[in-house]
């Protein structure tokens, strides 16, 4: 089945943030944010941008009539800063006036006097300050002491891994309306509606049935509207409280850009150790992430980096340490993958480096260490592994042996462009690692037309769940899947929510339809079973008409529901799924966090131009386990989406700040995304054949962010490119490897 | 106020989607038609960075005008949705008009041509693989156009509504009645901000520009002109690149024009930026600065279309400092003229940037040369990137002139090169990358004049 919203998409009727009918009256707002990363408020002049016609009012904290304060993990975050600055980016003030140009010419005539103070920008320097948003977390299996001893190779090193910003291309955004009584209702372009309620409700000093906050779709979020998008919903109903009148925000892109934090970048220290026949004996790592100046989901990120510290291999001695490092960035938050990519990368860089000083290919080692079914993780879970499926699938499938030979071939008789060549292996655990959030609820209405109207927690950015959670209703009610219709995600009919993430919003809102379906189900049948003179389990709904003892009944769909209306008998079900089997035990760091794992394995080629240090990727092949797929082209659009955005965090994505904390790569002039022509020649996707049980809605595995974590291997495809054109250089393990690093190291003269 | 403004909050049509107003996304893609020599062409444009006075005369077409009335989806829609070419839809509508532009295109049609036509469309969801399967299906929608006209062929086929056949007719009635109102306001405003395409001024400062005071070209006839009068070739100055890469005069010159045009923006940008433009722009890695320095081209400077007085400056005269220019308050471009080079002489431009394509150069540079058998008889070397303002090479140039093409003075002119420049570290890469860069692209210069002269030897590792 097709994506649901295609239709409307492809004629531009799809309705985002800014396209909602504007209510007669709406003012628009906003944001003077902190030109300084790190400072005292001396002053604040808002005597010019106030005389400004047009200009209804001003917001500063002091307007506040609740809490300043938008942490979610941790209280560590002012909605506008009152005494301190803590971020370039940081709102101050907010001005509201009657058009957009109005707001932006006032926020050009404030001035606020800021005495700086001394700005961090690296996580090393922030640890040895003990600036650190929590206290560290060690994941710990076996003995790394005294494995040591055991080991025959033992090789420690540096990593680095930058940001990424989020760029939907939708910018963040909300609109609020007053509604009567006190209430307001939020628009907002949010992963997470109750995150703005319940913040919104906090800041705004009103209980959080005051709020409704009402998500029709995004453009585009991974991730960076999990957390981030609540600040501009709750400016928009400040305002809102305040005035009485509807307020809209929508940002501009450097706004956006420069006012939001990014994936986060890792500095790490590693320490491997290997047995002679390439068998990982221990593995010890510390990875300093760069939090930004408060803790938004910093310590849910680093949670991940340590679960997913050794990405698809078993290793029996590991010790893992973490710490959440306080710099004066914005807030970074979450982007798809979560923490878990920059732990992958450690491995491979330790696996890399290995296998260049033993002279093995890198593949050697990756292989001898896959996860097998029954191996422990580090934090205490049994691995259900396809590890060794994919690979074995891919290299036999995509005859990687040829590919090397005709690689090797080419870097022989060719001067000028160098081909390199790296696998990837996946794993990556589903479910949100705090247990708590793993529960979602849906709500079933069956009309008497025979129509059927879902709300689920969904929120809908691009990913297909509304298209699943459709096929969910339509193949457990057997009906057309035109009668069914998902609502938008609203929080007066699904309350307490958890954000759209974690790749898990299909399997825990997909269940939860199920479950309300079924029920619904249930109470149909029974009264067909009453007319039909059979047991319920005679009774059957196929392709909208009713069977009894396989025999087609008189009785279609809407007959059916009709009857049971007139037999008052609720049409409508709100269920609750958690999924079974999952706890963690924080103390210990040790349980069963994730309900099940996806795995996979990429070959990714590329071509070095050795005269310019420009780069082609020539494929991407790919063998990922979908269990049981129940919507091919969605899965397959989220692979290539994510192995290209993957590639691009890996290649050319590169965020700069200066030293003073100002983002250099603040408009899509200076971040380069991929575009077109700098995507793989050719992906291909490759469904692992399974039957193994799992806990994924319909067997279907979660699929938003794993695909993302194959990108990791272009980096390692790059490096080897370049070491078949300067084989002797020492190449920093320090992503992303732009064209810039590309050519330096094709010419640098450095040797290992 | 910009086109994109006036389309979504004054026409109220929501299809056309806000993503960077930069022009770097394609969110806002709109087809532009205009008739010129009564052909009827349709561009792509991002409308973000258009002055609503440059739509005068024009056909704007939106996502809502090329939707068909009868609810269904035309087979550009169709492909997208069947290839899963379209995930959070944001970007679709952009990418769904780019592709009329395609479709509308006078060019033979082709799969590259289809993906060139999408080239300033950026999508952060689907990997572009699923467009790039809907772009072929696209592509063989138009297998049976052969030499019918396209506005004629994609109404016919049913690709896009009936209505574009009857376009030409309304915009010549337009176009008839529009033409003294050009000229009526051409008034006298010389503190006014001259607006081209808009590919420059716009961008980040849109907030700025929206309180401005801007004169669009569209109030300057004639300015479209591309002409050859002996060896000399003269530029009008609201030819934009794309008119450039249409025109058999250059066409003829730069065999390899269209591999440079590739590397220089995308196709919205390159329909809506003009060469004058991109000369005033003043930027230190405008591609076309560095592509005209290394000819030589002379700009005819004059306060107004109709005056007599003028004066012509080379273009290796224009930069005074970062940003500064030779000019006088109200001065603009009239033309633009430069030696057409002969077949025999030689000429390339190199680019590398952070993304291939539809990215500012992080250094370019051209070179052209004039041969006498193995010996250089006059040498332009101009680079980007690497200084102040954009360069023109001059002792590099003079120490090349006289050279014969070898590996000894290739490297000396290169360390001669190094001299005349002083990057800076910025987002587009450190300075030690952009001075190692520039060597690298002067290499490419002569391993691309001079490909069958292994004796160069110039790749090696150090």
């Amino acid at each position: 089945m097709k994506n649901i919203d295609s239709y409307t998409h492809v004629r531009g009727e799809s309705i985002y943030l800014d396209d909602i009918p504007v209510v007669q009256g709406t003012l628009y707002a906003a944001v003077f944010d902190s030109p300084i990363a790190h400072g005292r408020i001396k002053a604040i002049d808002l005597s010019v941008a106030g005389s400004i016609k047009g200009v209804e009012r001003i917001f500063t904290s002091s307007d506040i009539p609740g809490e300043n304060q938008i942490g979610g993990i941790v209280p560590d975050e002012e909605l506008f800063a009152t005494t301190h600055v803590h971020f370039c980016g940081m709102p101050i003030v907010m001005v509201v006036a009657e058009s957009e140009e109005i707001a932006r010419l006032a926020v050009s005539k404030i001035k606020v006097d800021i005495e700086p103070l001394p700005i961090i920008t690296d996580p090393r320097e922030a640890w040895e300050k003990g600036e650190l948003i929590i206290p560290p977390r060690t994941f710990k299996l076996g003995d790394t002491t005294s494995a040591w001893e055991k080991c025959d190779h033992v090789f420690e090193g540096r990593t680095e891994t930058n940001g990424q910003e989020h760029l939907y291309i939708e910018t963040q955004g909300a609109y609020a309306l007053p509604l009567e009584n006190g209430t307001i209702r939020i628009y907002s372009s949010t992963q997470g509606p109750t995150a703005v309620q319940r913040t919104a409700a906090r800041v705004l000093g009103i209980p959080m049935h005051r709020l409704e906050v009402d998500t029709t779709r995004l453009g585009g979020g991974f991730g960076g509207k999990e957390d981030q998008a609540t600040t501009w919903g709750i400016m928009c109903a400040l305002a809102t409280w305040h005035l009485k009148r509807p307020v809209k925000y929508s940002l501009h892109r450097m706004e956006d850009m420069r006012m939001t934090g990014k994936r986060h970048p890792y500095s790490a220290d590693f320490k491997i150790g290997l047995s002679k026949d390439l068998k990982i004996l221990a593995y010890e790592v510390t990875f300093y992430q760069n939090a930004g100046a408060a803790a938004d989901l910093s310590p849910a990120v680093m949670e991940r980096t340590l679960f997913h510290c050794t990405s698809s291999y078993f290793i029996p001695h590991v010790l893992a340490t973490a710490y959440s490092c306080r710099t004066h960035l914005p807030p970074n938050t979450a982007f798809r993958g979560f923490g878990g990519p920059q732990g992958m990368f450690v491995i491979e860089a330790a696996i890399a480096k290995t296998a260049n000083a033993l002279g093995v290919p890198a593949s050697d080692i990756q292989q001898q260490n896959l996860l097998r079914t029954g191996d422990e993780f580090p934090y205490g879970q049994k691995a259900e592994s396809e590890a060794n499926e994919c690979w074995n699938k891919a290299i036999e499938l995509y005859d990687l042996s040829r590919l090397r030979k005709e690689i090797d071939e080419h870097n022989s008789v060719n001067k000028q462009y160098k081909k390199g060549l790296a696998l990837m292996p996946i794993c990556f655990g589903i479910s949100f690692t705090k247990t708590m959030m793993n529960q979602a609820r849906s709500l079933v209405h069956v009309y008497t037309d025979g129509s059927v109207g879902v709300s689920t927690g969904a929120v809908e950015m691009g990913q297909g769940v509304n298209t699943k959670m459709l096929q969910v209703a339509a193949s457990i009610f057997s009906i057309d899947p035109a009668l069914v219709r998902i609502n938008s995600t609203n929080t007066y009919r699904i309350a307490n929510t958890s954000p759209s993430a974690a790749s898990a919003t299909a399997d825990l809102n997909g269940r939860a339809t199920e479950i309300a379906c079924q029920e619904i189900l249930k109470r149909l049948k029974k009264v067909a079973a009453e007319e039909f003179s059979a047991g319920e389990d005679e009774i059957e709904i196929k392709d909208n008409w009713v069977f009894a003892k396989s025999e087609k009944t008189t009785w279609e769909w809407k007959r059916l529901v009709f009857e049971t209306y007139f037999r008052r008998i609720s049409l409508s079900e709100l269920a609750h799924y958690t999924p079974p089997g999952i706890h963690y035990d924080l103390k210990k760091e040790k349980g069963h966090p994730f309900a099940y794992h996806v795995y996979g394995t990429a070959i990714i080629t590329v071509t070095i131009d050795c005269l310019r240090g420009t780069y082609d990727f020539d494929s991407v092949k790919v063998v990922h386990d979908f269990g049981n797929s129940m919507n091919e082209v969605i899965d397959i659009g989220q692979c290539e989406g994510g192995i290209v955005q993957g590639i691009g965090w890996m290649t050319i994505e590169e965020i700069v700040y200066d030293k003073e904390g100002r983002l250099r790569s603040n408009a899509l002039s200076t971040y380069k995304v991929p575009d077109i022509y700098s995507v793989p020649k050719e992906i291909t996707i490759h469904f692992l054949d399974t039957k193994k049980p799992n806990l994924a809605i319909f067997g279907s595995k979660a699929v938003g962010e794993p695909p993302l974590l194959y990108g990791i291997g272009a980096y390692f495809a790059l490096r080897n490119a370049i070491k078949a054109f300067n084989p002797t250089v020492d190449i920093a393990y320090d992503a992303p490897m732009t064209p810039e690093k590309v050519l330096m190291n094709l010419y640098s003269k450095s040797n290992r | 106020m910009v086109l994109l403004d006036f389309i979504r909050y004054h026409q109220h049509l929501m299809g056309t989607k806000i993503g960077c107003r930069e022009g770097d996304c394609g969110a806002c893609t709109v087809l532009v038609g205009e008739l010129t020599d009564s052909q009827l062409r349709y561009r792509s444009m991002t409308c973000c960075l258009m002055p609503l006075g440059n739509a005068a005369g024009k056909h704007i077409v939106t996502i809502e005008g090329i939707n068909p009335a009868d609810r269904e989806l035309n087979p550009i829609q169709q492909a997208m949705t069947d290839e899963g070419a379209t995930q959070c839809g944001f970007c679709t509508p952009g990418f769904v008009i780019s592709l009329a532009g395609f479709c509308l295109d006078h060019k033979k049609p082709s799969y590259k041509a289809a993906i060139a036509a999408i080239d300033g469309n950026i999508c952060r969801c689907t990997g572009y693989k699923s467009i790039e399967r809907a772009a072929a299906k696209i592509t063989d929608l138009l297998k049976d156009r052969d030499n019918e006209e396209p506005t004629s062929f994609v109404s016919r086929a049913k690709l896009l509504p009936a209505y574009f056949s009857t376009i030409k007719a309304r915009l010549q009635t337009l176009t008839d009645a529009n033409e003294s109102d050009h000229l009526a306001t051409g008034s006298e405003r010389s503190k006014s901000i001259i607006v081209g395409g808009g590919t420059d001024l716009y961008v980040q400062r849109h907030d700025t520009m929206v309180h401005s005071d801007i004169r669009v070209t569209g109030a300057y006839p004639g300015q479209q002109h591309i002409a050859l009068e002996g060896d000399v070739c003269t530029i009008g100055p609201g030819v934009t690149v794309s008119d450039l890469a249409v025109s058999p005069i250059i066409q003829e010159a730069f065999p390899e024009f269209p591999r440079y045009m590739k590397l220089v923006s995308s196709t919205p940008i390159r329909n809506m930026a003009t060469i004058a433009g991109n000369f005033i722009n003043a930027s230190p890695i405008g591609d076309f600065t560095i592509f005209f320095l290394a000819l030589d081209a002379q700009l005819e400077l004059s306060t107004k279309p109709e005056s007599r007085k003028s004066r012509t400056m080379p273009l290796r005269r224009l930069y005074k400092g970062y940003k500064q220019l030779d000019m006088l308050e109200g001065e603009y471009i009239r033309r633009i003229m430069f030696r057409l080079p002969a077949r025999t002489e030689l000429f390339h431009f190199e680019k590398v940037s952070k993304r291939m394509h539809l990215d500012i150069a992080t250094v370019n540079t051209a070179i052209h040369l004039r041969m006498m058998n193995d010996t250089i008889k006059n040498a332009g070397l101009s680079a980007g990137g690497v200084g102040p303002v954009p360069l023109f090479l001059q002792k590099t140039s003079e120490y090349l002139t006289g050279k014969s093409i070898n590996r000894e003075n290739i490297l000396e002119a290169i360390n001669i090169a190094q001299t005349e420049i002083s990057p800076i570290s910025d987002a587009r890469g450190t300075k030690e990358y952009k001075r190692l860069l520039l060597t690298q692209l002067l290499k490419a210069h002569f391993i691309s004049l001079f490909p069958i002269n292994e004796k160069l030897n110039l790749l090696e590792n150090g």
